[in-house]
């Protein structure tokens, strides 16, 4: 299962300056052209030709709009559930607490598993980052930073080090971890990516390497982790970024990301281009997780739903919603099989719901606060769920 | 109260995560109607009456019945409705939550609902507590006498205002009726109970950091913003589709597919290490495991992906390849991986590295790709880039996908480790059994351990490795110049992950390589460092040159053992038996600073370049074959730079061509 960028001519001549690189596949008059992105930034910036205004321009962009509305429309033939509808229905869940991590003298903002598929790592609000085998339950690593609101955190591919995104400092650093328990971490840190507004999440590529981040700043930016370089910069959303995913096909050239402006956006992480957008929450997108084929992904938001995107039929299939839930939802993750989609919300609980089926099937209660953030272990063994009450949570 | 300033909205609309308070308060409304909604009475409190008391039970009860939900669930709302002020305790009034039992609530008067237009202000929270030490003549809670100093020192200022205004405050409701004047009290108390929590408590207020971007603000729209929107509306609409019926066909399949795979919806066999505390599962399916189990092996069906994905899986479709002699592909394409994933300082020369060993013509493990490709990858090397490689490198993604990947799953390897691989049993663990488990939970070894036995474990074997002259047969194609990651030609086991930045901080004794990268030339340096980036860690950057260096010794000691001449140093340098020279690669050994010493190895490594004209088909080198190689390498001796592999954007320099 390829992403959508996979076959896309991404590396040549540009047809408006000439320069080799990375290329973005745009149309002018229904003519596609290849263009570096900063010949697309040159075309944005062209001014105002004879005759235009901007309510010209606003009226243009929104019958293109409309029109692209129309197109997504044309191959909507059939719909998610009833496709699913002769899909055997998830049996009983037998989903309960297996482990209580505490630790945490403040809200948990943010946790990663590592591919080890037990040990984890756990960042809080009082500046506090916490490596745990969460198997054992023992504390392997514990950092302090200066800085409080560490909103964003995540393991290395190979285990050895941790990724962190700081929401005072605009930084992200990377601290290599160590065997020996008492070393003080916080001197190794690296700051590897700045923003110019909090980083409210970060994830490696698929190597120790590289990083991608998003930021209240509006922006993603991919950055090399050694020299502290910026790599390729993503620019489109209007307001607060807030979540992130990288695609899990192992052409994985796509990430999505999700903010403050209601939109997730698909980039292609060559050429930074954004390649779709989804705009139909009503609030703020809180996270956003890709199903595991990398064919669709869901996100989470502050309007109540969570809401599944088929990227190859282009449109939203499948929205998550019940009377009963009214409060935001933080965080979602997809079960191995993609069938269920677990949700924190901020009412305290976790709803299980059945991807295909578009039904609730489980919901888990036991925290004490809002879910700041849910994660399927790499295995799929497990779900870790964080809490603002200080601990995290391992359900089986 | 006092009057509030509206200059900025501090309702919902600014506040992060507060979308759910207007749903809330439909809801409320709707519990507030006198028909459909929660019965109220007047209740007895202490000495007074409290008219409109509503009973927690009532509460759930009909959360319960209007959503359809079961109590939990109910309660659950029913609490969050209080922790948000919409509902507040008469009793227990600082537990914000619904106790299922007949203790008693009341609903807040909208005015002191959260979606209000104003700030919740110190000042206000200062004259609630003037007004309440009035009240209580002096004894407040102790939070609440910490922050009535707190504010007085803070406030000092206005203190008199704020005295003046509690004071006011007290005298006006003291001229109102008595339950009326309980029932404000309690609204205000609980009020502050809701903004102000007592510490240790949660509050649902709590939002978080401020967005940068206020909602409210009204950007004034520049033409870019559309220009912007057009440019990408025109591509979407570009966009080639899939029918529904088809993608989210794919979609429903893929569950099925995996569902047996899925440890929350089918058993994990033999158990799942959080429920019974056993790690069998876990050690059966570690990355590198001798005989994977059947569900592993049954993944590597599902998609050519899957097979990639898994270590294990990628090891034996490599094994697979040797065998078909096309291992290459596999090579190429993890360098490319490494070279689109791998740190930005040595690109360049993992480009050209990568270019020389499998596409330029003749290159000792050349690919195949057609000639469109080649050329845009060609020119693109010009200014190397990460992703220069791309067309090329999904070229040979495909080839595998569509062929070798079909071919693999029929063949006797795929069917070998099939026939192999294990079922486990289930565990059927007694009670006792799990508690025993569970007090014995043991730790396992830190990824950090395991990425450093790994690398002695590739150490060691390349260390014990004998010089062998038939061994020359095991390998489809000698590897010339492996400064760049091309594959594992050697030790089918062993990971191909090849990232490792951070290993070089471990407490590790100083790699010799580190004290002779001094004496070493610049050209050779360069192509040290690219080899040494795919594994940072020194320790480990000479098994592995040792490693792939092998067959170049081999090469070269069986030659100069034929040619009857013994250069003592250049021998030291060739024979990994030598104790200087077996941890560290041949190349870079510092035998003396001169150049001399080093250039042997680096021209049988050109050697190699050059030899593998012969056609793909025979690509096992046959030992008859030496005479020719012998020719070849007089040839590339003599400085002889025609057949000599450069990359087509450089002349023949003297430090690319012969080092």
């Amino acid at each position: 299962m390829c992403d959508q960028t996979f076959m896309a001519a991404t590396f040549g001549p540009c047809d408006s300056c000439g320069k080799t690189g990375p290329l973005m596949n745009i149309y002018i008059k229904n003519e596609p052209v290849n263009y570096c992105s900063f010949c697309v930034e040159v075309m944005a910036y062209r001014g105002l030709q004879k005759g235009e205004t901007l309510e010209t321009l606003r009226q243009e962009s929104d019958t293109l709009k409309k029109k692209l509305e129309e197109e997504r429309g044309k191959l909507n033939d059939v719909e998610l559930h009833q496709v699913a509808e002769k899909i055997e229905v998830v049996g009983a869940l037998s989903i309960k607490t297996r482990r209580v991590l505490k630790g945490h003298g403040n809200k948990v903002l943010c946790m990663d598993w590592c591919k080890d598929k037990r040990r984890l790592v756990s960042s809080s609000q009082d500046g506090k980052v916490i490596v745990w085998d969460g198997f054992t339950l023992n504390k392997e690593n514990g950092v302090s930073l200066p800085c409080t609101w560490v909103m964003a955190c995540a393991y290395a591919p190979s285990g050895c080090a941790v990724a962190l995104g700081d929401g005072l400092d605009n930084k992200c650093s990377v601290i290599p971890l160590s065997l020996d328990k008492n070393e003080n971490l916080a001197t190794k840190k690296k700051s590897v990516a700045m923003h110019t507004n909090y980083v409210s999440g970060c994830t490696f590529t698929s190597s120790d390497m590289q990083i991608l981040t998003s930021s209240g700043d509006g922006s993603c930016a991919l950055w090399d982790v050694e020299s502290g370089q910026l790599l390729q910069s993503f620019h489109g959303h209007t307001a607060d970024v807030l979540s992130l995913d990288l695609s899990p096909s192992e052409t994985g050239n796509t990430f999505v990301s999700g903010g403050c402006d209601k939109k997730s956006c698909v980039w292609d992480m060559r050429s930074g281009q954004n390649i779709q957008t989804f705009e139909n929450h009503e609030s703020d997108i809180n996270c956003v997780k890709y199903y595991p084929s990398g064919d669709a992904f869901a996100s989470a938001s502050d309007d109540a739903t969570c809401r599944l995107y088929d990227l190859r039929a282009d449109r939203e299939v499948a929205i998550y919603q019940k009377d009963s839930i009214i409060f935001g939802a933080s965080s979602v993750d997809f079960s191995l099989s993609g069938r269920l989609l677990f949700a924190g919300y901020n009412d305290y609980s976790i709803n299980v719901w059945d991807v295909l089926k578009v039904t609730r099937v489980s919901i888990l209660f036991g925290h004490e606060n809002r879910i700041s953030r849910v994660c399927v272990s790499p295995d799929g063994t497990a779900l870790c769920s964080a809490s603002w009450d200080h601990t995290l949570r391992i359900w089986a | 109260m006092t009057i509030r300033n509206t200059l900025r909205d501090y309702g919902q609309r600014y506040r992060p995560r507060m979308a759910c308070l207007k749903k809330a308060e439909k809801v409320l409304l709707e519990m507030q109607d006198p028909k459909t909604g929660v019965k109220s009475q007047p209740q007895r409190l202490v000495i007074t009456t409290i008219p409109h008391a509503i009973t927690g039970e009532d509460i759930i009860a009909w959360l319960a019945d209007r959503f359809q939900i079961d109590t939990q669930e109910a309660r659950k709302f029913g609490s969050m409705l209080v922790a948000l002020g919409y509902i507040y305790p008469l009793q227990d009034h600082k537990r914000l939550v619904v106790k299922p039992d007949a203790s008693l609530y009341r609903f807040q008067t909208p005015y002191f609902w959260p979606t209000q237009q104003w700030p919740v202000e110190d000042t206000d929270y200062a004259i609630y507590l003037a007004k309440r030490n009035i009240r209580k003549k002096g004894i407040l809670e102790l939070h609440e006498q910490e922050q009535y100093n707190r504010l007085h020192k803070w406030m000092n200022h206005k203190w008199d205002f704020i005295v003046m205004q509690a004071k006011e405050q007290y005298r006006a409701a003291k001229e109102r009726k008595k339950p009326d004047r309980v029932v404000f009290d309690c609204q205000e108390r609980a009020y502050w109970v809701v903004h102000r929590p007592p510490p240790g408590t949660v509050s649902a207020m709590d939002y978080g950091l401020d967005r940068r971007v206020d909602p409210n603000a009204d950007e004034a729209k520049t033409h870019d913003f559309y220009e912007r929107i057009m440019i990408f509306t025109q591509q979407s609409i570009m966009r080639p589709r899939v029918k529904s019926s088809v993608s989210i066909g794919a979609l429903v399949k893929y569950c099925a597919t995996y569902n047996s795979h899925d440890p929350f919806l089918s058993k994990c066999l033999p158990s799942n290490p959080w429920l019974t505390d056993d790690v069998t599962y876990w050690t059966l399916n570690m990355p590198n495991v001798e005989i994977p189990t059947k569900m592993r092996v049954e993944r590597w069906t599902f998609s050519f992906g899957e097979l990639l994905s898994d270590p294990r899986g990628r090891d034996d479709f490599r094994l697979f390849l040797k065998k078909e002699f096309s291992g290459e592909n596999l090579a190429f394409w993890e360098s490319c991986e490494d070279l689109k994933w791998g740190t930005a300082a040595t690109m360049r020369e993992k480009a050209e590295q990568i270019y020389k060993t499998f596409l330029a013509r003749g290159a000792p493990r050349w690919i195949n790709i057609d000639g469109k490709t080649m050329e845009i990858t060609v020119n693109g090397l010009k200014h190397p880039h990460r992703y220069v490689l791309d067309a090329a490198q999904t070229h040979i993604y495909m080839l595998m996908k569509k062929d070798s990947y079909g071919r693999y799953l029929k063949s006797p390897v795929f069917k070998d480790t099939l026939k192999k691989a294990i079922c486990p049993e289930e565990h059927k663990f007694t009670d006792a059994q799990l508690d025993q488990n569970a007090k014995n939970r043991r730790p396992s070894l830190s990824p950090i351990i395991l990425r450093q036995q790994e690398q002695e474990q590739r150490a060691k074997m390349a260390a014990s490795a004998t010089v062998d002259i038939t061994q020359l047969c095991r390998f489809t194609t000698p590897v010339p110049h492996l400064a760049v990651y091309s594959g594992i030609t050697d030790y089918p086991s062993a990971n191909a992950s090849p990232s490792l930045p951070f290993l070089t901080h471990t407490p590790a004794c100083p790699s010799p390589i580190s004290v002779a990268l001094d004496s070493t030339s610049a050209s050779e340096r360069r192509a040290e460092t690219s080899e040494g980036e795919g594994e940072g860690n020194p320790q480990t950057r000479a098994p592995i040159g040792g490693n792939v260096s092998k067959p170049r010794m081999a090469f070269s000691l069986r030659r100069l053992l034929k040619r009857g001449c013994t250069p003592s140093t250049m021998f030291a340098s060739l024979s990994p038996k030598c104790p200087s020279a077996a941890g560290t690669s041949s190349r870079i050994q510092p035998i003396s600073p001169d150049q001399p010493t080093q250039a042997p190895p680096r021209r049988i490594g050109n050697f190699f370049q050059i030899k593998v004209d012969i056609p793909p088909e025979c690509r096992i080198y046959p030992i008859e074959s030496e005479d020719e190689e012998e020719e070849n390498r007089a040839a590339s001796r003599s400085g002889v730079g025609a057949k000599e592999i450069i990359c087509p954007w450089e002349s023949l320099t003297p430090q690319n061509g012969m080092g």
